[in-house]
């Protein structure tokens, strides 16, 4: 039997996969069967009964199995005996379907009359009005007026709280369960369901803190009514008077494609702010969802506290400047002091941004002194050879493909990625994890390989090497057996990160597992679509800084520098001892970080910012730049996709986007004509880095007709997620999808004797930071500083759950909240709620016997 | 006749296990256990044994469709019995628990299950005290647990208490409910026959289908299909209640006629005037006196548009009011919609609002078409046959007493204060 089936949808046929549902077939068709229940991202439920149609199948003779026939010659068919829900079936070849009949039409009339019987029919203060499925399909399907006496409606609360950041109005609910599956089936948080039954049914959260789940905004997108509204968007405006700009999220690297939805605001002065972020639809990289933190953290754009206009130091204090004054002090300076100045960005600038500044270091100043702030993890080399191959998508492992995880927590560092690699483990994936400790996907994951601390690269190394084709299968010992089922893989993609790790330590690990990817079973596992390395980035633009050259040993494209400048270590070395006049920091902060100590005997430092940061109020010059929604960019995703990203709100003060700014800092030191546009910037990164070769904007806004179709003009999915109309980006080819890739050296880590409880900093997704401080409606979700540990090391400890410690780690000392928690391997303390710390440190704790500090009083 | 499903009304303390030993206890089981599991799924098929929960799905049939081969599979029992006006499990479960067992063990040995669940209605405590210590006396004896009776058949036997909702009578509310889900039925296909208890294959059988099957096995087949019609063969209990003298559970062979059944029950109580009565509790449509020469057959009443359901047969003399009835039954059906599909969820409401209304004297010639059309617009569009149960005593009392409607809401009947159980299903 084929794998098509051909069915007859009102007299159309249409040839669809096997096992695709009625709905969906008739949707290939442009022939909308109204849902509320259905979702094509969720399994059939058929509980709404809005989809009813009439099927029929060809009736068959019982002994010879033969398709009997009228008179006329025409197939006898089947209809069964009533109307069938169209989300619940699945096609067969034959079947005729039928959606325009009178017993259709009667039993919709009949569904929207029922759900509008309880509905309280606000429409005009409801959030969801003008993109409402309800509202929609009783215009097209109601039977325009109500046979329900008014006066029976049941009044029930309009502002129940899920959790703070999630409103549900019982009154519009129509018991759908989107919400219920979808954190159930979808992101594996079931933490909301029904409660009671019959027309008292509602839904609740079942979880302390209310609604805990990264995911819960989800929900309100695809609620088909507006019962469910975030907190920062209720009553906030209707969806007729928002302007939609497409965006990509800047808070981690999997770049999640999004909307940002903007209207003017009496309150901001009349400006366009931002109301709200919603997913834009990428089947590559985010399908339709977005983590809470991408769709609550937008805040800070419209904080108050932003940088407004041009800062000077005078007399000691910072005043405000003219941006010609600035720049012109600016490039004076760091001419000055040409020999001896470096250069440190932050990872979420674009690539226009990072580009430019490694060219006002390389080709400005002569200097390779430029490097991250912060620079965590390393490979960004070995992911040019070996990278994840274009033309992945994540979405397509399952049975007979594996994906390994190491030294990551995904769900705390990448959410989306988390998700996507959940979904293939259910799709048949298997899943390897190999870290310190359990994380969220060892529920997924097949083998879970949890070494001890100090050993993740010998144990990396033995699964290396036991990955060979000839292996004896069926082999006890775990790490065998995990080696096996990778090299056995058909597809291998390979995520790594860097908790527990030091920068060193990912380099290693990178070479490592690229050898992994390379060992050949046929083929090998890189050069081929969703086979290759993805590195877990700590920001949304770190692939893009390695791309643009931000790195002292590589210029743009990877091309290695003859006398490779100073790293971020050593150029905070060299702040501190004097050998460093002039520094540029651009999009960090290393003082509030705690990289830096101060400005040492710097003469001169100029911060590039969005906020006055610990750095910046050192600074001798301030440049206040452009949030991501002010400009537009293009970001360069861990999967190595670049996405362009637009101007949605006009600029804040005075402020200029970043690529600008740079342009006339480069224009002063004698580097020509400024760009006046990103996208000339670009143009002519597509010169200079052979990687984007062929890319423009034009390109990189290229889109086409997505599966399933969620974000159109219909009338039921239409709130879901927005249609991307402005780009699906476009990966770059790694080296190996077009030469040969030899093995790599990896050189020997040194062993270092552990002693005593090891700590290891954990990531949480809501940790503190410039930009989440600014969103004041995720601060009580906020990771607070904790550590965990197993039983028998509290007790050594005199700790118990509850208690307050305090954690001194490279002489920084954090006041901790202690949670006993018996998944944590004995010997090790988790370390979660501060920023980062590289590899691991013997922890030192002491409990409090004030349990917290207590309000003195007046 | 001696009976057959309710046999302790014959021999004292058969729920003791020695005593049901005596008389001929688990034979059956042992007849089963002698011979290969198809043989006894082929032997129940014979007997043209169907489903006495209401559907009638043949017993052996359903046994068929579990896939074979190894792997998880389960036997659930349902006892979760609240058809109003059904109360003949409870009697089998309590007084003649061994039978239910043994009819349970056969099926799980039939299927290749190894754990057997009794999914109880929660209200009956005092009948699950009685069962939890057969099923005690069983495992002290070898008839539960490892190797039983020395065969290589291992099962193991639970019960569960359901939590008060009649929908978690139907068999995949019931396996949700079960698996600690809410107790809401979900769409079929799946079947539970392939995807049922913790997504393995379940068998979902009425109590009182499994006591007949001991003694089918002891028996064999031809004995069973020698009582009952060619269709509907065998015995079974039926629930007389209403008005009549003496309700209770009778044991019938199947065929008797609703006539008979009223005169075994002692006739009608008071000696009234026999004016209607519901054939299947509060689910099946009523019939009136021209269907009491009728069968009690699966099929008998399908000329009256009714249907002989679990035969909770609720009688009713001249004095009842039928809207009364009517709302009456809505009532329970609107109280018990789990809410998971819309036309039952909302229509139950708005049809007992409706009819409250008309009931009460307050009703007017559109609310009797509304009333109709909400009952037309639920009935077939359901996910579950609920939706389907709560329209019958709608539109079938519409159908046989248009008059008494017509008389409520021409005026000629006076406005009623509301009563107090109207008034509580009109308030939530």
């Amino acid at each position: 039997m084929s794998d098509l089936v051909t069915v007859t949808i009102d007299g159309v046929e249409v040839t669809v996969p096997q096992g695709t549902l009625v709905v969906d077939a008739a949707k290939m068709i442009d022939n909308d069967i109204p849902v509320f229940c259905y979702h094509p991202k969720l399994k059939p439920v058929g509980m709404c009964r809005m989809c009813l149609v009439e099927i029929g199948v060809p009736m068959r003779d019982r002994a010879t199995g033969e398709v009997l026939r009228n008179e006329d010659g025409s197939v006898r068919l089947n209809f069964g005996r009533g109307l069938q829900t169209a989300c619940t079936v699945v096609v067969s070849d034959g079947m005729v379907v039928r959606t325009a009949t009178q017993p259709v039409k009667d039993a919709r009339e009949a569904v929207i009359e029922f759900l509008l019987t309880s509905h309280p029919l606000d429409c005009p203060i409801c959030d969801k009005g003008g993109e409402c499925p309800l509202q929609n399909l009783t215009m097209r399907y109601g039977r325009g007026e109500s046979r329900f006496d008014f006066s029976n409606k049941i009044l029930l609360d309009k502002h129940v709280p899920l959790g703070e950041l999630i409103y549900l109005d019982r009154q519009r609910c129509i018991q759908c369960a989107r919400c219920i599956r979808f954190q159930d089936e979808v992101v594996d948080d079931p933490v909301i369901d029904f409660h009671n039954r019959g027309r008292r049914l509602e839904i609740v959260t079942l979880s302390e803190p209310g609604f805990d789940s990264y995911w819960s905004g989800n929900t309100t997108d695809i609620c088909p009514v507006g019962a469910l509204t975030t907190a920062d968007f209720r009553f906030g405006a209707r969806p007729w008077e928002l302007t939609s700009v497409a965006s990509v999220c800047t808070h981690c690297p999997v770049g999640c494609n999004t909307t940002l939805d903007t209207r003017r605001e009496a309150i901001a002065g009349g400006r366009s702010v931002i109301k709200r972020v919603m997913p834009r639809q990428n089947e590559w990289v985010n399908e339709i969802w977005i983590c809470d933190k991408g769709r609550f953290v937008h805040h800070y754009a419209d904080a108050p506290t932003r940088l407004k206009q041009p800062l000077v130091r005078k007399n000691g204090q910072l005043v405000e400047a003219s941006w010609d004054e600035a720049l012109d002090l600016v490039a004076g300076k760091l001419q000055q002091h040409k020999t001896a100045v470096a250069g440190l960005a932050g990872d979420r600038l674009s690539n226009e941004d990072l580009y430019l500044f490694q060219k006002l270091f390389r080709e400005g100043l002569g200097s390779n002194n430029i490097d991250l702030a912060n620079r965590r993890l390393a490979g960004g080399d070995v992911v040019a050879q070996v990278g994840l191959a274009s033309g992945s998508n994540l979405k397509e492992l399952g049975a007979g493909d594996a994906v390994l995880v190491v030294a990551t927590d995904l769900h705390e560092e990448a959410p989306v990625w988390w998700l996507r690699v959940k979904q293939a483990a259910e799709r048949g994936a298997v899943v390897v994890v190999a870290n310190l400790r359990p994380t969220r996907l060892d529920k997924f994951a097949t083998h879970r390989l949890h070494y001890a601390p100090g050993e993740a690269l010998s144990t990396i190394r033995q699964l290396v090497n036991l990955a060979k084709v000839e292996m004896e299968t069926a082999d006890s010992d775990p790490l065998a057996a995990a080696a096996d089922a990778l090299i056995k893989a058909k597809n291998m993609v390979v995520f790594y990160g860097s908790e527990g790790l030091t920068y060193e330590e990912t380099d290693a690990l990178a070479r490592l597992l690229a050898n992994l990817l390379l060992v050949k079973n046929g083929e090998g596992h890189v050069g081929r679509p969703n086979n290759g390395l993805i590195p877990v980035w700590p920001h949304s633009n770190t692939q893009g800084a390695w791309d643009m050259g931000v790195h002292p040993a590589f210029a743009p494209g990877y091309k290695p520098v003859s006398e490779p400048g100073l790293r971020a270590t050593d150029i905070y070395a060299g702040v501190a001892d004097g050998s460093l006049k002039a520094l540029f920091v651009i999009g960090a902060d290393p003082v509030g970080d705690g990289l830096m100590a101060d400005r040492g005997q710097l003469d001169f430092l100029v911060v590039q910012e969005l906020f006055m940061t610990k750095t910046a109020e050192l600074a001798d010059v301030v440049l206040p730049a452009q949030s991501w929604a002010e400009r537009e960019g293009t970001f360069t995703t861990g999967e190595r996709r670049v996405q362009r990203y637009y101007m949605a709100i006009p600029p804040i003060g005075d402020s200029r986007p970043d690529w600008q700014i740079l342009a006339q800092i480069n224009e002063r030191v004698g580097l020509g004509k400024p760009a006046f546009a990103a996208s000339l910037v670009f143009n002519e990164i597509a010169k200079v880095v052979p990687q984007y070769k062929g890319m423009d904007y034009r390109s990189l806004a290229r889109v086409e007709k997505q599966w399933p179709d969620v974000g159109g003009e219909d009338l039921y999915y239409g709130g879901t997620a927005h249609e991307n109309r402005s780009g699906l980006g476009q990966q770059w080819a790694c080296v190996a999808e077009s030469a040969t890739v030899e093995r790599f050296d990896v050189a020997e880590q040194p062993v270092i004797a552990r002693d005593g409880l090891q700590l290891v900093r954990v990531a949480a997704l809501y940790t503190s930071g410039t930009l989440i401080e600014q969103s004041p409606v995720l601060h009580h979700r906020m990771a607070r500083p904790t550590i965990q540990l197993a039983h028998a090391d509290a007790t050594a400890l005199g700790l118990a759950d509850d208690d307050r410690a305090e954690v001194t780690v490279n002489s920084v000392t954090y006041e901790t909240a202690v949670r006993v928690n018996e998944q944590v391997p004995a010997g090790l303390v988790l370390l979660s709620g501060v920023p980062y710390i590289a590899g691991l440190t013997t922890a030192q704790i002491r409990k409090l016997e004030t349990a917290v500090a207590q309000p003195t009083g007046d | 006749m001696a009976h057959i499903l309710l046999r302790h009304r014959d021999i004292e303390n058969i729920h003791e296990l020695d005593v049901y030993l005596a008389h001929g206890g688990y034979e059956g089981l042992k007849k089963a256990l002698s011979i290969q599991p198809d043989e006894v799924i082929e032997v129940v098929k014979k007997s043209g044994l169907r489903g006495r929960g209401g559907a009638g799905f043949p017993t052996g049939i359903k046994w068929g469709f579990i896939p074979k081969g190894p792997g998880e599979k389960y036997v659930i029992i349902n006892t979760d019995e609240s058809e109003t006006g059904t109360f003949k499990d409870r009697e089998l479960v309590e007084k003649n628990p061994h039978q239910v067992i043994e009819g349970a063990l056969i099926a799980a040995y039939a299927i290749g299950a190894r754990t057997i669940y009794n999914y109880f209605r929660g209200e009956y405590m005092d009948a699950a005290y009685r069962f939890e210590e057969a099923l005690k006396a069983c495992y002290e004896r070898g008839l539960l647990g490892q190797n039983i009776l020395g065969s290589d058949f291992s099962c193991d036997f639970y019960c569960h208490y359901g939590a008060g909702a009649y929908i978690c009578g139907e068999e995949t509310a019931l396996i949700n409910s079960l698996m600690g889900n809410l107790g809401q039925p979900w769409s079929k296909p799946p079947f539970p026959a392939i995807e049922g208890l913790y997504g393995k294959p379940t068998v979902v059988n009425n109590t009182e289908t499994l006591a007949n099957v001991p003694p089918i096995l002891v028996n064999g087949p031809e004995w069973y299909t020698s009582m009952g019609t060619e269709k509907s063969p065998g015995v079974k209990i039926v629930c007389m209640s209403g008005h009549v003298e003496r309700p209770g559970n009778y044991e019938v062979e199947m065929g008797v006629t609703y006539r008979q059944l009223i005169e075994m029950a002692g006739g009608m109580r008071n000696g009234r005037k026999f004016k209607a009565l519901l054939p299947s509790g509060g689910s099946g449509p009523v019939i009136t006196e021209e269907a009491l020469d009728a069968p009690m057959t699966y099929e008998g009443l399908t000329p009256y548009g009714s249907v002989m359901g679990s035969s909770s047969v609720i009688v009713m003399d001249e004095t009842t009011d039928m809207v009364w009835a009517a709302l009456k039954m809505v009532h329970f059906f609107r109280h018990e919609s789990c809410g998971k599909c819309t036309p039952c969820r909302e229509g139950t409401f708005w049809m007992e609002k409706v009819l409250s209304r008309i009931y009460h004297g307050y009703g007017t010639e559109r609310d009797l078409q509304i009333l109709e059309s909400v009952a037309n617009q639920i009935g077939g569009r359901c996910l579950c046959a609920l939706g389907d149960f709560a329209v019958n005593p709608v539109l079938s009392t519409i159908r046989h007493f248009f008059d008494e409607y017509k008389a409520k809401v021409s005026g000629a009947g006076q406005k009623q204060q509301a009563t107090r159980e109207t008034a509580v299903a009109t308030a939530d």
